[in-house]
């Protein structure tokens, strides 16, 4: 071989100089798409007369939508039906995680209990949640329960109070009186003597061991303040019952079918999963740790909260706050049964209507890839501070 | 001996405590209130013939089997042409077929299998399914094909080429190479920060206009795409799990035997990574396989789209019918998923067994 064609060929077989190559390939195809995508979709919406820019913002909506949490109506703006569509998806998530969260960690803890049958029980139910796709269950609930219920004037009611017909959840809605801003702040300032109280039995008992009966006292505080406020001012709300006019019920705090079986659907379904979690959180504590617990005299009670709890959130926490993205996600469904969401309002009727989808839908992706990333990078700075340190 | 066993356990799970009494009896007033009706509505209360909707509507307190029966060929095949039907059928039978044969464990020449399974048996669905005209087989377009066979299509395709596609991601994500990493930590965690639907709107609304006008995408193939790029990132996810849970010894190992970077990964690394993570991944498919269901919004009539279509049918309208429908969907996909679960779990055992 002529020294000439080795050295050719020595570069080929440097390691650093075949991963350049790979690199500027890989960043010449991306390239390449990129280009192409942009100046073939540029062609195409010129072509189609669809908007390049962002100017349908401030246009005229035209459209009604039956839920919104900021002032809107059909006059409003393309961008104001985005805030509506925002805040709507963020109500669901603000309801649904509570009650996904507490309904998944009591069948998770019935998962775990030792009475068989329930546990059973619990092992049946997270079956059938976790192999149902989630859009089955909201069609269920939502066509073949809620749109089947009688109308407002046979509306199944509780004690007068709460109403549930083929029109929606009704409930007493609270009214503000005169005095209620001081029962807000009475309510605030027990929380915080609570919390002071609190911190102040933990430092005693750190430097002398004698316990302080902290629930008592705040259980006193947080109840005796605000009925004190409302023995002296009277009761800071009164509670607008829904009352049946015409053909209608009127009054009241009206949740809308598809939110209902939005909320419904998310919270059963995501439980399941989050059950799951619990139960593999809380199996992934050696026993040893409660063995050690009972052995220092810990009743099981206490074993639970202070020894294999704290443990198994390091453990739970992580894929818990994945379940609360999934919940987020989620929501978009919505637009399967018509409950005005992000997606449903912008990605649907706004998108159909302005036909400008790239800007649409890059909106749309920002807000969730927004949440998302928010949410993991606050996931890192709770792994960073919980995470186990080895030596 | 076996009684006094019997209720020693009884006594240990059962009646442990007070409260423990307590649970156990409530659930079995709850079990013996619900199961005998469930089940006398699914079975001896249950309508099972009828050529419309009027037994139904007159007997509400059983199922409307007989509304399922009616409309079985629709949610088979949707509108795809009856005399072509037989080609569904075939396609269906060579899947199963080759399913059995990589799914069961100790079958002989699996590799085989494989290899049909992920590259012979895409072009011969695809051209039995689309027709083609150089072996006389008309040809039917995809605004014809719906019900559970397009259900099972949009799956399979999804696991068939989303697996692959998430090795490479996730080989692409442990790269050296800070190019190939980017890209592929970008792809991933974009393509996991969205829901789904938005995936689907957007391979439905911006891949016909990001490419030339002539090439315009198939309406099916766009759904498709969506779900290939969607279920790959998730599989990346999985199979980096099984990367790093490898030892740094397996890759010195393969670098000092002078292996290179395709060789130690095909023949070290991916076989054992890979086969940790066998149970995230068919969680993956379960996952998948729900999500098959979201692909109506683009307007793809899938499975569950044919069973909303068949409800609507005015000669078949009444509450019970409805509820029917539903219920009979939701075992389609549970004894699917619940299927793929126990499969798994199955998996799993054996290869516990070997590592112990």
């Amino acid at each position: 071989m002529d020294p000439a064609s080795a050295k050719r060929w020595s570069w080929l077989n440097d390691e650093r100089a075949r991963g350049l190559i790979c690199q500027i390939l890989l960043l010449g195809c991306i390239g390449a798409l990129a280009c192409g995508a942009i100046y073939n979709a540029v062609i195409n919406m010129r072509a189609r007369g669809i908007p390049t820019g962002f100017g349908f913002w401030n246009d005229v909506a035209g459209f009604d939508i039956n839920l919104h949490l900021i002032s809107y109506s059909n006059l409003s703006t393309y961008g104001q039906a985005f805030w509506v569509g925002l805040l709507n998806t963020l109500l669901i998530a603000v309801i649904s995680i509570p009650l996904a969260t507490l309904l998944g960690f009591a069948i998770g803890v019935a998962r775990l209990s030792p009475n068989w049958l329930l546990s059973r029980f619990a092992l049946v139910y997270t079956s059938i949640m976790r192999n149902t796709p989630l859009l089955l269950l909201l069609l269920f609930w939502y066509n073949s329960v809620l749109k089947a219920l009688p109308g407002p004037r046979q509306s199944i009611s509780v004690g007068d109070v709460v109403f549930l017909n083929n029109r929606g959840l009704y409930l007493p809605m609270p009214v503000a009186r005169e005095s209620a801003p001081w029962f807000l702040g009475a309510v605030l300032l027990a929380a915080a003597l609570a919390i002071a109280f609190r911190l102040w039995a933990q430092w005693r008992q750190d430097r002398t061991g004698t316990q302080a009966p902290t629930v008592l006292v705040a259980a006193a505080l947080i109840l005796g303040l605000p009925a004190l406020v409302t023995a002296a001012l009277g009761a800071p709300f009164v509670f607008d019952i829904a009352r049946l006019s015409g053909f209608n019920l009127r009054g009241g705090l009206q949740v809308i079918p598809e939110m209902a079986a939005l909320v419904f659907g998310l919270v059963t379904f995501t439980a399941a999963f989050i059950a799951e979690i619990v139960r593999a959180g809380v199996l992934a504590v050696p026993i040893g740790q409660s063995e050690a617990a009972g052995a220092l005299g810990l009743h099981r009670g206490l074993s639970m909260k202070l020894v294999v709890i704290p443990q198994a959130m390091r453990l739970i926490t992580p894929p818990l706050t994945s379940q609360y993205l999934n919940i987020v996600k989620n929501s978009s469904l919505a637009v399967f049964i018509g409950y005005p969401d992000l997606v449903q309002i912008f990605a649907g009727t706004v998108l159909n209507q302005t036909q400008a989808a790239v800007q649409v839908m890059a909106i749309t992706m920002a807000v969730y890839l927004v949440i998302s990333l928010a949410v993991a990078m606050a996931l890192n700075l709770f792994n960073a501070r919980y995470t186990l340190k080895g030596r | 001996m076996l009684s006094s066993g019997a209720l020693a356990w009884a006594r240990a799970n059962l009646f442990s405590s007070i409260g423990s009494t307590f649970v156990t009896v409530g659930c079995v007033a709850l079990a013996a209130y619900l199961l005998p009706q469930l089940v006398a509505w699914a079975t001896t209360r249950a309508n099972w013939s009828g050529t419309d909707g009027a037994v139904c509507r007159q007997h509400q307190d059983g199922a409307c089997w007989a509304f399922v029966i009616a409309k079985w060929d629709y949610l088979r095949f949707g509108s795809y042409p009856l005399a072509e039907r037989w080609r569904v059928d075939a396609v269906e039978a060579i899947g199963a077929l080759l399913i059995v044969w990589l799914l069961w464990t100790n079958a002989p020449r699996r590799t085989w299998g494989a290899l049909l399974f992920f590259v012979a048996y895409p072009i011969l669905a695809l051209v039995l399914l689309r027709g083609s005209s150089l072996l006389g087989l008309p040809i039917v377009d995809t605004l014809l094909w719906g019900g559970i066979f397009v259900s099972l299509l949009t799956a399979v395709v999804g696991i068939v080429f989303s697996l692959p596609l998430g090795v490479l991601l996730a080989l692409g994500r442990r790269s050296s190479l800070p190019v190939v990493r980017a890209a592929s930590v970008a792809f991933i965690e974009f393509v996991r920060g969205v829901p789904f639907i938005t995936i689907l709107f957007m391979a439905n609304n911006l891949l016909p206009l990001f490419v030339p006008e002539a090439w315009a995408p198939d309406r099916l193939l766009r759904p498709l795409a969506g779900i290939i790029i969607f279920s790959a990132a998730y599989m990346a996810e999985e199979v980096r799990g099984g990367l790093q849970s490898l030892t740094r010894g397996q890759y010195e190992a393969a670098v000092a035997l002078g292996l290179n970077y395709p060789r130690m990964m095909a023949l070290v690394i991916l076989p054992q990574a890979l086969t940790l993570v066998i149970p995230g991944i068919v969680n993956n498919f379960i996952g998948l396989f729900m999500d098959t269901t979201l692909i109506s919004v683009v307007g793809v009539t899938d499975f569950l789209e044919a069973m909303n279509n068949a409800i609507k049918d005015p000669v078949w309208a009444g509450p019970t019918i409805m509820v029917t429908g539903y219920v009979f969907a939701g075992i389609f996909y549970f004894v699917f998923c619940y299927g793929m679960a126990r499969y798994s779990a199955h998996v799993e055992r054996i290869l516990a067994k070997g590592r112990k």
